[in-house]
């Protein structure tokens, strides 16, 4: 192909452009024609083609993610918002937090090592842009059917890319979840977590300002992966019929990464750069056409000097080559040769390929052509914004109206039989086959992680400081209603936070939907923003930042709503927190909140495939007291242990309990059958030295939290009423489930 | 007594090395790989990781940085060496130790708390110990099975060079469950699981761990 410049785009005007197989629609490629005045050469074509996807430009969702700003808490805690690569958050003690979740869906689909591997290496580029060190990582993970042929296919391969590309990066994987549902057969999800931590004076930002200061490509060499990864991939649903699409997902080197992460940090450290911005999605065009809109929008590239792995690609490909570990650097000229050195002693590939200039296009040159020539905002701000049409589905009525029909225990013989089904039950069993495969220890600051009800990770070894994360999502109930799905989702992570006596303090949010073009889903869509916006508004809670993952949806069939919700805490002390279960006889277990008869979206109506009924309401006032009843628990050592009910309720939560420590308990319950099943929010249970029951009936009271005491700590067994079940079998059921069903 | 935690690139538990070398009450130094230059130390530590990715072999390239000639030098000399997961693959690699460590027998990597009997008492990394005594650390590797013919299993064995053994199910097909051996002379230790991450009980299993560390100061007193 003839390099197509700026000069023969305004001497050939009508040249038939590729627009269509780039994935712009006809009114987007004429909006670009009329930006630019003239027709777009192909590697502009190139660049807006991939900043415009719905991937990059979010503009199916922007008119509703504008809420979070509408609605946005007043706080001195959030340092940097939304709109930079990750928000920050002041945790005390001079230190900063940084921490966001993005999904990598569709390439995992399709390879699913890589996909999931550079789903993490992306994500933590993020994090360590904004200046910060990486300390954890979190992956909420969802596949088809357990027993499906493709989920054995897709889950052992994402599971070792997860574990293949952290561990290597030397980062704790302190959580996440493994959920199996029908609709995520063809369409896994595959988001991360990742959380960093800096002092406050070490925040960096995208920005290219500085007339005369260099542009610096560093990292590794660009190469032909994940070219209109992007575009073809993220934007676009699947079509069972359509040709593989694998040549378009990257391929990930996480060695590379972590020297380019120690590489990055001596740079930081002694200050040297003005701004940066890693390359992910749309790599170069995203970079350089960010960092040019974040100064005066000034810049000149030299593509050609460009480090390539491979020498026949054309300008258009390098714009849009999506290679992992790379890293865009705006530095000082005087400070230029320092940079180079610390490169060096690190064998990074580095090139100066530009500079800041004082005008207001990005202009770019190939061996001294000029290619592009566009006033950047355009380019990274400036796509189409859609205002989708939404509709309620015609679902949501029929399945409100639902009556479930599902077994309720009342025997012994029930009671234990209904245990151990959920016990073993893939979405409830025993997940150590999966989190085995990461690395918890490496940087010896993890206090908690998986089954713990969040991640725990110390930031400073003399103060004890630190921070906790969860992540959550009860898509059943989304499903059922959007709305209060989302504030649901967003409670129970703040609640898995304060379990362990940490204060929630910031939000971040990952949601996964079907396709936006359809009405339902997008609507949908809508509700759930709508529902986390005022939750957080209502909880105090800012949100900081967030991912949207659309076409989710194979053919007709969408994925469930999926808002994952990820809520970061903080802990004055780590040696204080109260861990999530007992190790001895004699104490007494309580249960906090009300229970009610809340069986639809439970786990036991999905085991008998029943999906209809009523959601639960969620009560944001009654969780904030049931929050600080947590702490205060924590702060004045009442309690010896706590843990979160969620999906599988009373009864999975005992299960875990008991089976943490090999310690059994006793359990006298009313009402058995729904004590056990039923899901009801704002839930934990607590277990006290009996000289602390005081101490929590007065603290209960004073934040008018329901207490119920159901039974004491010891023995080697779980028995709930006549029904005994001895920890072995208990524990057999637990964790056998995976072993059997992924070897 | 000044304990060198060497950095190769891709090196990811250094820190954690130095910590626990700081916990026992020794200082720790950083080596860089590439400067041949040990400063002064009185032993050394290579820590876990995936040193050049583990690209080649395990170990391979790292047996070649600059740092490691005046290492090997002074192991050679009776200098106490420990070297723990992808520390025990580089002494592998350069012939400190016998034998070899490849892929664990389920093809996973694989992260748990693990049991160890610890079978030799006499090197200058494990005198912290009781002879037979149980201790619980970190075990993490992809790459961690213990091999070697049957004439050098043999004579470990014979030569009581085995210093700790897996307790229970075998983690990852180690040969005899072999978690960790000694050089003759019982100054060069291998080890694939993690005593570093078990330094306290609030960040690991237990504080099993720090033996291996106020061992060898102890080994340097004398």
């Amino acid at each position: 192909m003839a390099l197509d410049t700026v000069v023969l785009a305004q001497a050939n005007p009508d040249a038939t452009q590729p627009f269509a197989e780039l994935g712009l629609k006809p009114d987007e490629y004429a909006r670009i024609k009329e930006i630019l005045g003239r027709r777009p050469t192909s590697s502009e074509l190139a660049m807006y083609s991939v900043m415009w996807s719905e991937h990059c430009s979010y503009k199916s969702s922007k008119v509703h993610l504008k809420q979070f700003g509408d609605k946005a808490v007043k706080t001195d805690a959030l340092l940097v918002g939304i709109g930079e690569n990750a928000g920050v958050v002041d945790v005390g003690q001079g230190y900063a937090v940084t921490f966001k979740i993005e999904s990598h869906n569709h390439p995992s689909f399709i390879e699913p090592y890589q996909g999931a591997a550079t789903g993490v290496g992306g994500i933590v580029r993020d994090i360590l842009t904004m200046g910060a060190r990486p300390i954890a990582v979190m992956d909420p993970l969802r596949f088809g059917p357990a027993d499906a042929p493709d989920t054995r296919r897709v889950l052992p391969g994402i599971v070792a890319g997860v574990g293949g590309y952290g561990n290597c990066l030397g980062l704790p994987n302190i959580g996440g979840e493994v959920v199996f549902d029908e609709t995520y057969l063809g369409n896994p999800l595959v988001n991360a977590l990742c959380v960093g931590v800096m002092k406050h004076s070490d925040i960096k930002l995208a920005k290219a300002a500085g007339a005369g200061n260099l542009v610096v490509l560093y990292g590794a060499k660009t190469g032909g992966d994940g070219i209109g990864g992007v575009s073809v991939l993220a934007s676009e649903t699947f079509e069972s019929k359509g040709p593989a699409k694998r040549p378009a997902v990257q391929v990930g080197d996480p060695f590379v990464e972590k020297v380019l992460i120690e590489c990055s940090l001596e740079i930081f450290a002694e200050d040297l750069v003005v701004g940066i911005q890693d390359l992910g999605g749309a790599g170069l065009s995203c970079a350089t056409s960010e960092l040019a809109s974040g100064g005066s929008g000034g810049m000149k590239v030299q593509l050609d000097k460009v480090p390539l792995r491979d020498p026949s690609l054309s300008p258009e490909e390098i714009l849009m080559s999506e290679s992992q570990e790379r890293m865009c650097a705006i530095v000082e000229p005087s400070k230029i040769a320092r940079f180079l050195e610390i490169c060096e002693k690190w064998d990074v590939t580095v090139s100066v390929i530009g500079e800041v200039t004082d005008g207001k296009h990005l202009e770019i040159t190939w061996h001294g052509e000029l290619i592009v020539d566009v006033p950047p905002r355009t380019v990274a701000h400036d796509g189409p914004v859609y205002n989708r049409p939404l509709a309620q589905p015609a679902y949501i009525d029929i399945v409100a109206k639902e009556i479930l029909d599902l077994p309720i225990p009342s025997t012994a013989d029930e009671i234990k039989s209904t245990v151990l089904q959920l016990a073993a039950t893939p979405n409830l069993a025993d997940k150590s086959w999966v989190t085995d495969q990461y690395d918890r220890y490496v940087q010896g600051n993890s206090i908690q992680s998986q089954p713990d009800d969040s991640g725990m990770v110390r930031i400073d070894e003399k103060t004890h400081l630190g921070v906790a994360v969860a992540t959550d999502a009860n898509a059943n109930w989304s499903y059922l209603n959007p709305y209060e799905g989302a504030k649901l989702a967003l409670s129970e992570a703040a609640r898995n936070i304060a379990t362990a006596g940490a204060k929630p303090l910031a939000v971040t949010n990952c949601l996964n939907f079907g396709s936006p073009e359809d009405p339902g889903v997008m609507w949908q869509f809508a509700e759930s923003v709508r529902g986390l916006a005022d939750g957080c508004l209502e909880m105090g809670l800012p949100v900081t930042g967030g991912n949207v993952s659309f076409y989710n949806q194979t053919g007709s069939v969408a994925i469930l709503p999926t808002p994952v919700i990820g809520v970061l805490g903080v802990i004055d002390d780590v040696r204080t927190r109260t861990p999530m279960s007992f190790n001895r006889a004699g104490l007494d277990l309580y249960l906090l909140g009300e229970t009610f008869d809340d069986l639809a979206g439970s786990e036991w109506a999905y085991m008998h495939k029943q999906r209809g009924g009523i959601a639960p309401i969620a009560d944001l006032q009654r969780e904030m007291r049931l929050i600080d009843l947590l702490v205060a628990g924590r702060t004045k050592k009442i309690f010896t242990a706590a843990h979160d009910l969620s999906q599988g309720g009373l009864s999975a939560t005992l299960t875990e309990m008991v089976l943490r420590y090999n310690t059994g308990a006793t359990i006298q319950l009313e009402n058995v059958g729904i004590s056990l099943l039923s899901e009801t929010p704002g839930r934990v249970v607590v277990a006290i030295d009996p000289s602390q029951s005081a101490a929590l009936t007065q603290e209960a009271a004073v934040q008018k939290i329901a207490l119920t005491k159901i039974g004491v700590t010891g023995g080697d067994a779980l028995v709930i009423n006549d029904a005994t079940i001895s920890l072995k079998e208990l524990r057999e059921a637990h964790t056998q489930t995976f072993q059997k069903l992924f070897g | 007594m000044k304990i060198g935690v060497v950095t190769f690139p891709g090196t990811l538990d250094d820190r954690d090395a130095a910590r626990a070398v700081r916990h026992a009450g020794g200082e720790a130094v950083a080596l860089w790989h590439n400067d041949a230059d040990l400063h002064g130390v009185d032993a050394v530590i290579l820590p876990g990781g995936f040193s050049y990715g583990d690209y080649l072999r395990c170990g391979a390239i790292s047996r070649f940085s600059p740092v490691m000639e005046p290492i090997i030098d002074a192991a050679h000399g009776g200098m106490p060496l420990l070297g723990i997961c992808n520390g025990f693959q580089v002494l592998a690699e350069a012939h400190l130790i016998p034998g070899a460590l490849t892929r664990n027998h389920e093809l996973h990597f694989l992260c748990r708390d693990q049991n160890l009997t610890i079978e030799n008492t006499n090197t200058s990394w494990t005198s912290s110990y009781s002879q037979g005594q149980e201790i619980l650390i970190p075990l993490k590797n992809g790459e961690g099975a213990y091999m070697c013919d049957d004439e050098t299993l043999k004579m470990l064995e014979g030569e009581g060079r085995i210093i700790a053994r897996y307790v229970g199910e075998n983690p990852n097909g180690s040969r005899n469950l072999i978690a960790g051996i000694t050089n003759e002379r019982g100054n060069v230790v291998g080890l694939m699981p993690h005593p570093e991450h078990a330094i306290d009980s609030l960040t690991g299993p237990s504080a099993d761990g720090l033996g291996f560390f106020t061992s060898v100061l102890k080994a340097l007193v004398k």
